[in-house]
């Protein structure tokens, strides 16, 4: 079997864009023992921050035949991580056990150069510590043994509402994430540039519904009227077998 | 992309630097081959490299500016197998090194024969060194240019053409330099040195001219349909998720808009090569070098210009996602 690859599955046809993986991102990232992601003139006219994970919002079409998409955008972990090799220090890196695209903020140099490699704009660099930040897929919470095993699971999937987020090894076939992918035609983003991301999307799905007339009417109704049946007498057969009424 | 005024200093220094010190070592293999006059005092190379020892420092602590976190910038030379940066900040030294060796050994008059060819010629501590440190700048220029070329999200960097024009402008600032060094030196080199920056610098007017135009029209691998996975003819962005700024808009694109973008354009082609072309033709057979460091100064405001249009020009994939606030 090939390698762990811990991955999110985001599905796009049940994110209805509230953010509250953005604000949980933010809360659990900024507490932990990394420091703080840092914002600068937060209450100000223009402010900056950095945030691991960014929620957007696109229409396709034209009004009144428009559809939106709330798009969900963090570090998509790639297979074959661009933004790794041209890190001069070896600061930013992928763990072997579990492919999860890291950067050790006590290597970097803050040169910035992995941002320009990286085709997802996944990466921020934090001006007040002067290193790059990026999605960390909560490592320092999915390997906490202290928590209760269904709680080790990224910050931004314990707080999705509708559960749009899928967490999971991606190269298990038997897990949820995996199986998601399968099952629901998942996709990578970009994939004209061989990034292999690990990160999938579930497309968004059109649910509709075709009624035919004998539908609208009941089949088994006897009397081909519409309207409260007569009672049936006490003793007759019915549906459930044990009452008529 | 924003240009950083630290990474245009740096790469105009050090270009300067390098391509003088490639200069220098012409020069001098101009003498030990030919049959002219016997050749330039060693104090007169030991001074230029000197000269270029001071752009490639200067440009070394222009770098630093760069850097967040400049006290571990000695971790930068561990990724030399995969990254270009690496590369170029572990050569920045070592070319600093071997010029230093060669300023020094000119200076000492120390020249130990290491060969002798069967024509007569003969191959001395000097000019091996030379040799060295020439060898070494030239794969710097390498260096430097594939750190712009191989970012691959930037349609506009990512040919050869960036490595092709950072070698070329290098070198045309630095013989330009060594030109008006030679002719305010009074040196015999003056006229050689002269002709090499004009061809120099006509040709890497010639190749940046022909990067302006290829960057007018290059396609985009990426829409938003791939960017967000939706196979939609008709996609816009509503919201990139955040009324304020963010890394990705700040460091992803350039103040000024395309009107600035043009005019640094035409002034850097003017600056940069049009105006050093002139002088240097027109101090051609003279002496002196008044006109030529006039050349010198403006080259390089010219230089400064152009790698900040190189920066601005260069759009990056990642904008496809910061388009809208709302």
């Amino acid at each position: 079997m090939s390698k762990v690859q811990l991955a999110l599955v985001i599905d796009l046809n049940v994110c209805v864009g509230c953010h509250a993986c953005v604000t949980s991102c933010k809360e659990w990232n900024t507490s932990g023992w990394a420091g703080p992601l840092t914002d600068q003139n937060p209450y100000g006219a223009d402010p900056t921050g950095v945030f691991f994970n960014r929620v957007q919002t696109y229409e396709c079409g034209t009004y009144p035949n428009t559809e939106t998409i709330h798009f969900p955008k963090s570090c998509l972990h790639c297979e074959e991580p661009p933004c790794v090799p041209v890190c001069p220090t070896g600061a930013s890196y992928k763990r072997e056990e579990d492919g999860i695209v890291l950067v050790d903020y006590d290597k970097c140099i803050g040169c910035k150069y992995c941002s320009w490699s990286c085709p997802y704009g996944a990466r921020e660099f934090d001006p007040v510590q002067g290193v790059m930040k990026k999605c960390t897929l909560c490592v320092d919470r999915i390997t906490d043994t202290t928590l209760a095993e269904d709680r080790r699971k990224p910050a931004c999937v314990l707080a999705c509402p509708p559960a749009a987020r899928i967490f999971g090894d991606i190269n298990d076939p038997e897990s949820e994430a995996a199986k998601a992918i399968r099952d629901y035609g998942g996709f990578q983003l970009m994939p004209e540039w061989g990034t292999n991301p690990a990160n999938h999307y579930l497309p968004r799905r059109k649910i509709s519904m075709t009624l035919h007339k004998d539908e609208l009417v009941r089949a088994d109704n006897p009397l081909k009227i519409e309207g409260e049946l007569p009672r049936p007498s006490f003793n007759a057969p019915s549906i459930d077998d044990l009452s008529g009424w | 992309m924003r240009p950083a005024f630290s990474v245009l200093f740096l790469t105009t220094l050090i270009g300067t630097g390098q391509g003088l010190l490639i200069a220098l070592v012409t020069a001098q293999f101009f003498f030990v081959i030919g049959s002219g006059p016997s050749g330039e005092s060693g104090a007169f190379y030991a001074l230029g490299s000197a000269l270029a020892l001071a752009l490639l420092g200067l440009g070394l602590v222009a770098s630093f500016f760069h850097l967040a976190n400049p006290q571990r910038a000695w971790r930068s030379a561990a990724k030399w197998r995969t990254s270009w940066l690496s590369r170029e900040v572990i050569l920045i030294p070592a070319v600093c090194g071997l010029t230093l060796l060669y300023a020094l050994d000119h200076w000492l008059g120390w020249t130990p024969v290491l060969m002798v060819f069967a024509n007569g010629k003969a191959l001395d501590l000097p000019m091996a060194l030379g040799f060295a440190a020439a060898a070494a700048a030239l794969v710097l220029f390498v260096c430097t240019g594939m750190i712009y070329a191989c970012v691959k999200f930037i349609r506009q960097w990512s040919s050869s053409w960036t490595v092709i024009n950072f070698l070329l402008m290098g070198l045309s600032s630095g013989f330009t330099l060594a030109a008006a060094y030679a002719g305010l030196m009074d040196s015999v080199l003056r006229d050689f040195l002269v002709a090499d920056a004009l061809a120099a610098t006509l040709l890497a007017m010639a190749t940046r001219l022909y990067q302006v135009r290829r960057n007018g029209h290059v396609r985009f691998r990426s829409s938003l349909k791939t960017a967000i996975g939706t196979h939609h003819p008709q996609i816009r962005q509503i919201t990139q998720g955040f009324m304020g700024q963010s890394f990705n808009t700040i460091e992803f694109t350039a103040p000024g808009g395309a009107g600035t973008v043009r005019g640094l354009t035409v002034f850097f082609i003017l600056a940069g090569f049009a105006v050093p072309a002139a002088l240097l033709a027109a101090s051609l057979g003279g002496t002196g070098g008044a006109l030529l460091a006039v050349a010198v100064a403006s080259q390089f405001a010219g230089l400064l210009a152009e790698r900040w249009v190189f920066f601005a020009a260069g759009v990056h994939v990642q904008n496809l996602y910061y388009q809208a606030k709302a």
